[in-house]
């Protein structure tokens, strides 16, 4: 069901046209300039859609940004320039990959900690476990008296 | 008159769950059998009952009553008959029914098949159960009414959304009902456990049939859904990081977790605490995954829910059920007993890895998911999170599980050698380090991490070969003999090495198809020719067809391998009238596990046709491995001693009727 909310909005924001993502008049005659054009899509977001790039998208505003990419690559920006470019204009919204900054510091920091937080957690229950732990405690009385009772042969 | 009854049968199952969210808990207080007993027939009935209620609506949309609300705004009169079917759940309110109806189906499972319980534990169980469905009963009753009428019946209606008409509807949401819900079990359990202050190897194998029975149906539902949006978005993608589909991911990946710690606890009554603590993350995750997509939180666009005071429910029930799931592990875990040690280098320490690293990757998906909408929440800053971002942070904690996956069936319990293992694992480090080669070979620097992917794919494969042939004899001992040990070998064993198989064939085919795909995007005009991958493809033209509800403009493509015809391939775009709106149904034709792909795009002024087409080498696998995973599943569920259930006596054969 979830993936009919995605599909259900896909559709609503393409619907009229039917059109395709990049379209063929887009393309740059350059090929090693239209290769970097198509990554550096993959990593900008279509921002009136739902985490579609640019490359996926058919929506009017990101066929412009795609279109304004390749202008900036044409006029010789560096990726960064135009991710930079971009950024400006838009805000960090745009990037599907959020930069490494005190305000993302949770995001991109929350994950390793956690594992390394895990690992060092693990380490120490090992430990403590292997020290503490090494024979299995001694029945109590009530304890034994079961057992013998359960030993013991029935009788009827 | 029959949607008034499915509404009463649905607040029949309300009042029998209240009782069984009750008298069940003072049967076990009290030890009271007969209180205890109540609740197997409450949970049976329960499910009758919303079975009725789901037939009731089912029947209004199949004779396309227009006079109640959903089916007016959801189905229409010329509809196929399968998608009148499918549109039950196409919409909110009817896949809230669809949840309940398989929330209801497993606690009536668990009442029919659990004959082998302590009666305790089966009653707690049954009644915790009872608590979710009655929350939902409620959200549905007094949200989300399915039956509700309209004052004036129309004379047509509004038709299911065009993209929603189409055979994944019908294959998709049940199955990822079937994996969410099913979830509900293992949470029940583990409430149940807590409650009673008592858990052993016993309840691990109680509760494992359950969970690898939904695990399986969410792999498969996760998979065929990410294979419809891939034939139905038009650009060949079938996985894009989007919010929805991490909804969905987040319980598959805390639920392999758990399939993985419920074996330690099986068999080593060790790790107690944790699986208690995974099966209610587990449901839990389901439970955030209904919220996200329910509440409309992710954007006012995404959801067919916009209602707050739905979303506020469902936050309500979400609080209820997992601040106070996780209440009541705080407050009694402490007091379940630890038991079976073990050495950091053994199945064990393998298994606790694994449940580290998917713990780990099921935080990623959590925060990356979740982080925009609490920044923006707090600050007010607006970011996005994408696939390159899970590409750099959830694609390695993947590949050091790939990387350790074979190693875990080849070590013993209790303490291994994994040097020893390291040795019996050479033919699979062989066969990856030849693949990565293969691949530099054949493909050349196009990428420089996707051989190593491969390899790694294929390491992972023959490692799951190496273990059954290490365990089956093969090669070393004569054939009959090895033919005895592979009978003599437990499903289960042989589900693992089928399942981890499976995985590492999906983790190809993501990579063949991401990596080494090639794509062009070209205007044609009728009776050009173009080229991709060595097929040539010649536009013969437009045609007009006419379906049941729907006009459709046919491209008709005849496709070519060096000269020699294949085939007809026919993107198309439909147009529906009725909702004005068109949908481009994408042509595929299968290459071995590759496959061609052809997308449909606006004819321009001067008569040619924008056309996407694509090749896609071993793509069959994302989805193929999905299925052998699951397979792998059903193996595991199939071994003796996981049957759920007591055994069936085997004279029962023979009081089947004659046919």
């Amino acid at each position: 069901m979830r993936r009919l909310a995605l599909i259900a909005l896909l559709v609503a924001l393409v619907a009229p046209t039917a059109a395709l993502a990049v379209e063929p008049d887009e393309i740059l005659k350059n090929p090693q300039l239209e290769a970097r054009a198509r990554q550096l899509s993959e990593e900008l977001r279509c921002m009136v859609c739902q985490n579609q790039s640019i490359d996926d998208s058919a929506a009017p505003l990101a066929r412009d940004l795609r279109l304004l990419v390749r202008e900036r690559l044409t006029a010789g920006d560096t990726d960064q320039q135009v991710l930079n470019y971009l950024v400006a204009r838009y805000g960090e919204f745009v990037l599907l990959k959020p930069r490494f900054e005190l305000q993302n510091l949770l995001l991109w920091g929350l994950p390793p900690f956690a594992l390394v937080a895990g690992m060092i957690a693990l380490f120490v229950t090992a430990r403590r476990r292997r020290t503490v732990n090494l024979q299995a405690p001694a029945l109590s009385a009530a304890e034994q008296q079961r057992v013998a009772a359960l030993v013991e042969p029935q009788t009827d | 008159m029959i949607p008034e009854l499915g509404h009463y049968a649905l607040v029949l199952a309300l009042a029998l769950g209240l009782i069984q969210s009750v008298v069940p808990i003072v049967g076990a207080k009290t030890r009271d059998t007969a209180l205890m007993r109540l609740a197997t027939s409450t949970a049976l009935m329960q499910f009758v009952l919303v079975a009725l209620s789901f037939a009731a609506l089912t029947a209004c949309y199949v004779t396309s009553d227009f006079s109640v609300k959903t089916v007016f705004e959801n189905s229409h009169s010329l509809m196929p008959l399968i998608y009148k079917f499918t549109s039950v759940w196409g919409n909110h309110e009817g896949s809230m029914l669809l949840w309940v109806l398989i929330l209801s189906l497993f606690g009536a499972f668990v009442a029919a098949f659990g004959l082998n319980l302590p009666a305790t534990l089966k009653a707690h169980v049954l009644a915790v159960q009872s608590w979710i469905a009655c929350a939902f009963y409620l959200f549905i009753l007094l949200t989300s009414n399915p039956f509700v009428r309209l004052p004036q019946a129309p004379i047509e209606g509004q038709d299911l959304n065009p993209i929603l008409q189409d055979l994944g509807l019908a294959i998709h949401p049940p199955l990822l009902y079937l994996g969410y819900v099913g979830f509900s079990i293992s949470f029940s359990f583990a409430i149940a456990a807590l409650i009673e202050g008592r858990i052993d190897a016993a309840w691990a194998r109680w509760v494992r049939p359950w969970t690898l029975a939904a695990w399986m149906c969410l792999t498969v539902g996760i998979a065929m859904g990410s294979y419809w949006a891939y034939y139905t978005l038009g650009w060949g993608g079938f996985w894009f990081w989007d919010p929805v589909e991490n909804a969905s991911l987040m319980p598959w990946l805390a639920g392999t977790a758990l399939l993985h710690s419920a074996v330690v606890m099986e068999k080593r009554n060790a790790l107690k605490v944790w699986t208690i603590l995974l099966a209610i993350l587990t449901f839990s995750l389901s439970l955030i995954g209904t919220f996200l997509v329910r509440s409309g939180v992710l954007t006012s666009v995404h959801s067919f829910a916009n209602d707050p005071t739905r979303g506020v429910f469902i936050l309500a029930i979400l609080v209820l059920f997992i601040g106070g799931g996780l209440s009541l592990f705080a407050w009694r875990a402490p007091m379940l007993k630890q038991g079976g040690l073990f050495a950091p280098i053994s199945r064990e320490g393998a298994l606790v890895f694994n449940n580290l690293f998917l713990t780990t990757a099921c935080l990623t998906v959590f925060v990356g998911t979740l982080y925009p909408l609490a920044l923006e929440a707090l600050t007010g800053a607006k970011i996005s999170v994408g696939g390159p971002f899970f590409n750099l942070t959830f694609g390695p904690l993947f590949v050091a599980l790939m990387f350790a996956m074979p190693f875990g069936p080849l070590l013993a319990w209790k303490r291994g050698d994994l040097l020893g293992v390291a040795q019996r694992l050479m033919t699979a480090f062989a066969v990856g380090l030849a693949a990565v080669a293969a691949a530099f070979a054949i493909k050349g620097g196009v990428s420089v991490l996707a051989p190593f992917g491969v390899g790694l794919a294929f390491y992972v494969m023959a490692g799951a070969v190496v273990d059954t042939v290490e365990r089956t004899g093969l090669m070393r001992m004569p054939m009959a003999t090895v033919r005895m040990r592979a009978a003599g070998l437990p499903r289960s064993t042989w589900g693992t090495s089928v399942a981890h198989f499976g995985i590492a064939m999906s983790m190809l085919g993501i990579i063949s198809a991401g990596t080494w795909g090639s794509e062009r995007i070209v205007a044609l005009k009728p009776a050009q020719t173009v080229s991709l991958s060595g097929y040539e493809l010649s536009f013969d033209g437009i045609v007009e067809r006419t379906g049941p509800n729907y006009t459709a403009q046919v491209a008709k493509f005849t496709v070519r391998e060096g000269g020699v015809p294949l085939g007809v391939m026919e993107p198309s775009k439909r147009n529906f009238s009725a909702r004005a709106t068109s949908t481009n149904e994408a042509a595929l034709m299968a290459r071995g596990a590759g496959q061609l792909y052809l997308s449909l795009g606006d004819t321009n002024a001067d008569g040619s046709v924008a056309i996407r087409l694509y090749y896609k080498p071993m793509v069959m696998l994302i989805w193929l491995g999905a299925l052998v995973m699951m397979f792998g599943g059903a193996l595991s569920l199939s071994d003796r001693r996981l049957r759920v259930g007591a055994p069936k006596p085997a004279a029962r054969a023979a009081l089947q009727p004659a046919e």
